[in-house]
């Protein structure tokens, strides 16, 4: 695709004056809200999200009930107030999907066989929406679990990488998502390597495809040290506090 | 009544006749408040507010469409509210139910019978186009006194909202036009007590519910009685005596959260 904007100067710099494997500013906190079994406020860009962990808890209706399993029920949410144009409350197409994307990547860190017939409700709010929501949503769920005290193998953690003007850039902001080659959201347990989540749009050829997909992980291992740092800062000031 | 929400009533309502409340605070005391402003970049105009533990966010986004047949030089506002599941363990994803709609027409009304908005100004061209305002109201953190928390950040979010003229070509962008704001308080009766602000526990124990909305002169501009109990005659002039005095300061700290 030819765009009209040049997403990358001459010197390799991106529009907003990022190097190609650099990633958007990010602010982790844990335990923001006071209801919530869990929580995490997170800033990505211009992205806001706040996660919330209910659980676990039983599951209702029952029918829903796993006798062996819990079940991670991740509900993707954007504010009216997120984009550009408002959008309609309420569920849609696209936030279906994510939905059900996250709460796959996260059934499978969860130590849900812990907790037969319950739920584990991970609700992702985005307040204010700027490219690259569900890698910010996914990775504030995962702070948001650890806050909870859920068992988990690890913190699961999510970021993108991509092509734009036929460079692998790191984390595609607004303008590189809308008019870039390619996307790859990936999600892993940082500890193992483990992929959890994989979604890719665009055109990318094998070897371009190998470079974008290890960007993307060595994204997520920066990403995960900010998480790690978010709930160590939390629980510090709670031991200093004692 | 289920057996915590009696418990807690047992136990608030000793409290209350040594004349304490649960967190320490006076009868006629608000919780702490927080107003912060310009929130959300993607919306016109954004607040959140905390009272206490209670998080609610507004946010404010325009557009131009059609006036409404019989008001056709006037600009449109809606208001919804969104009572979402990251707030409390009760809530739950769907549509808005009874709750949700009664908030969110509860603060519709207190920003349109007030007229904070000056909707006649916001015509673009007579029965053709006009702007249409969108209050959206999210609760984030739910202990009590939604109403107030809600009607509070719908305030602090209008006055810092900017009519995106630029987008839609008409022009430069322009604060919205608008006039003083009604102030709303709260207060709840359990046991023969009247409290102001009530916090969760209080509000589940509630008999009775009275929101009054009070101007800068003293004035009342709105009320909402709610729930199946009663108040006395005396009860409800000491409740609009505290609104009034409670509206005063939270009116202060509104001014100087938008920097007027």
């Amino acid at each position: 695709m030819k765009s009209e904007v040049k997403l990358i100067d001459n010197d390799g710099k991106r529009l907003d004056g990022r190097k190609p494997d650099e990633l958007r500013k990010i602010k982790i906190e844990a335990g923001v809200l006071h209801r919530a079994d869990g929580s995490c406020y997170l800033e990505w860009g211009g992205n806001k999200i706040l996660a919330a962990v209910y659980g676990p808890r039983e599951a209702i209706p029952r029918h829903t009930q796993d006798p062996l399993k819990a079940i991670v029920n991740a509900r993707y949410n954007m504010a009216a107030f997120s984009v550009e144009d408002r959008k309609r409350p309420g569920p849609d197409r696209r936030s279906r999907e994510i939905s059900k994307v996250i709460s796959e990547a996260l059934e499978k860190i969860v130590l849900t066989e812990k907790f037969p017939r319950a739920t584990i409700d991970v609700n992702i709010e985005v307040l204010d929406a700027e490219a690259g929501t569900r890698c910010a949503g996914l990775t504030a769920a995962g702070v948001a679990l650890a806050d909870a005290g859920i068992p988990m193998k690890d913190i699961p953690v999510a970021c993108a990488a991509g092509k734009i003007e036929g460079q692998i850039v790191l984390d595609l902001g607004k303008e590189e998502d809308n008019l870039g080659d390619a996307d790859l959201p990936v999600a892993i347990a940082p500890r193992n390597g483990e992929i959890l989540l994989l979604q890719m749009d665009g055109h990318l050829t094998l070897e371009e495809f190998d470079r974008t997909l290890d960007m993307a992980i060595n994204g997520c291992h920066i990403v995960s040290d900010l998480q790690k740092k978010a709930i160590m800062e939390k629980y510090q000031s709670v031991l200093e506090v004692e | 009544m289920t057996v915590v929400p009696s418990i807690k009533r047992d136990y608030l309502s000793k409290l209350a006749k040594q004349g304490k409340r649960a967190d320490g605070r006076k009868f006629d005391e608000f919780r702490k408040i927080e107003v912060e402003t310009g929130v959300v970049s993607k919306a016109e105009g954004s607040a959140r507010v905390k009272i206490g533990n209670t998080q609610v966010l507004v946010g404010i986004k325009m557009d131009v469409g059609e006036p409404y047949p019989d008001s056709p030089e006037s600009g449109v506002l809606t208001t919804a509210a969104e009572l979402i599941p990251l707030a409390s363990p009760d809530f739950e994803a769907g549509p808005p139910r009874e709750d949700a709609i009664e908030l969110a027409r509860v603060v519709d009304r207190g920003v349109r019978e007030s007229e904070v908005v000056e909707l006649e100004k916001l015509c673009l061209e007579p029965g053709e186009k006009v702007w249409i305002i969108f209050i959206d109201i999210h609760i984030l953190d739910h202990d009590g006194n939604l109403f107030d928390a809600a009607s509070l950040a719908t305030l602090a979010a209008l006055f810092t909202a900017k009519v995106p003229a630029e987008r839609f070509e008409l022009g430069e962008d322009y604060p919205l036009p608008l006039q003083e704001p009604p102030v709303s308080c709260t207060s709840v009766k359990f046991n023969g007590v009247v409290v102001l602000d009530p916090s969760l526990d209080e509000e589940e124990i509630a008999e009775v519910r009275l929101t009054v909305a009070t101007d800068k002169k003293g004035d009342i501009r709105a009320m909402q009685k709610g729930l199946n109990g009663s108040f006395t005659k005396e009860e409800i002039k000491k409740i609009i005596k505290a609104s009034i005095d409670n509206g005063r300061e939270i009116r202060e700290m509104l001014y100087k959260s938008i920097g007027k």
